[in-house]
């Protein structure tokens, strides 16, 4: 109990105060940084809450894929020089006490939600998909996957296509000038293309240029 | 004395409420990083990034304490929609850069709006 206390707070401690540091800090790059310690620290917490599939997969996708997609964008659009600089608008404007206003009050909205939430017992014996403790997370989230939620699986199998698909189309770029192979024309030169066969005449030859 | 050991304990044994809070937290630092940036349009998107993280913590703790598997299912979902929103939102960014070589926040109001 002590042990999971001192976890919980090391890895929340660590997940808001660089979540705090993606929003303030000067360097993009530094604020990937820091969002991918925040992934890493929020997946620690749920493999430490039991959901261990979800904590790896959190680790793979967010921290293997779009921290890296998010870096590689920041590098390959030099912004890095560009200093981020928070809170300084060039003419002053009146967004930043709104701003705080409106956070603070959806801050406590959500605390007062948390405070007085209370659920219904029977609610909970309602639902029929009940953890087992015998199998692992992964073989519990496999066996209702696959089986009552398959057509909503699908529908994210397209889902990442169609983002394929549009992050393809929106930044691929015809350039102009640029010598290519052309595997179509090369597939379908045919023999009557390249070869002439000519009957030549004694004594005169074949001029090349005919 | 038994007030504070019972708030102790409060703090000690976690609960629902712990990761709620936590969840909480994340989700306004996420919600001030969207409004306050003025600068950065990638900073922007993690912040979204940041609250969806915030929507997953909520999903999962609540799958854990209420011993239902389906929590678990949709922050897969989530996940998914996640990063096809990221896939998506960074190659706007890539394609906006290489028509205005900028993507500063403040210069970006070629809709006017």
């Amino acid at each position: 109990m002590l042990a999971h206390a001192i976890f919980f707070y090391t890895f929340s401690f660590i997940a808001i105060v660089s979540a705090i540091m993606v929003t303030v800090s000067k360097n993009t790059v530094h604020s990937v940084f820091f969002l991918i310690l925040d992934f890493i620290s929020i997946s620690c917490l749920f493999i430490m809450i039991g959901a261990e599939f979800l904590g790896m997969i959190m680790l793979i996708v967010y921290v293997g894929a779009v921290a890296v997609l998010f870096l590689f964008v920041v590098m390959m659009l030099n912004v890095a020089q560009q200093k981020n600089q928070w809170f300084s608008a060039q003419e002053s404007s009146k967004h930043i006490p709104i701003g705080l206003i409106v956070s603070v009050i959806i801050f406590f909205e959500l605390i007062i939600v948390i405070g007085g939430w209370k659920y219904k017992p029977d609610l909970v014996s309602a639902m029929s998909l009940t953890i087992d403790k015998n199998i692992t997370n992964t073989h519990s989230i496999g066996y209702v996957l696959y089986t009552d939620y398959i057509h909503v699986f699908q529908l994210s199998g397209m889902i990442l296509l169609v983002a394929m698909i549009g992050a393809i189309v929106l930044t691929f770029r015809q350039r102009s000038g640029v010598k290519r192979q052309s595997y179509f024309s090369q597939i379908s030169r045919e023999r009557s293309d390249g070869v002439e066969l000519i009957d030549v005449e004694n004594n005169k030859g074949v001029k090349s240029d005919d | 004395m038994l007030r504070t050991i019972k708030e102790l304990n409060l703090m000690i044994s976690i609960g629902l409420g712990h990761y709620l809070t936590l969840a909480a937290i994340i989700f306004t630092i996420g919600i001030v990083g969207l409004f306050l940036n003025r600068k950065n349009i990638i900073v922007i998107l993690m912040s979204i990034e940041l609250i969806l993280l915030a929507v997953n913590i909520n999903l999962v703790s609540f799958s854990i304490f209420l011993n239902d598997i389906s929590g678990q299912i949709f922050t897969l979902f989530i996940l998914t929609v996640a990063a096809a929103e990221a896939a998506i939102g960074l190659a706007i960014i890539v394609v906006y850069y290489r028509n205005s070589s900028t993507i500063d926040v403040e210069k970006i109001d070629s809709l006017k709006g």
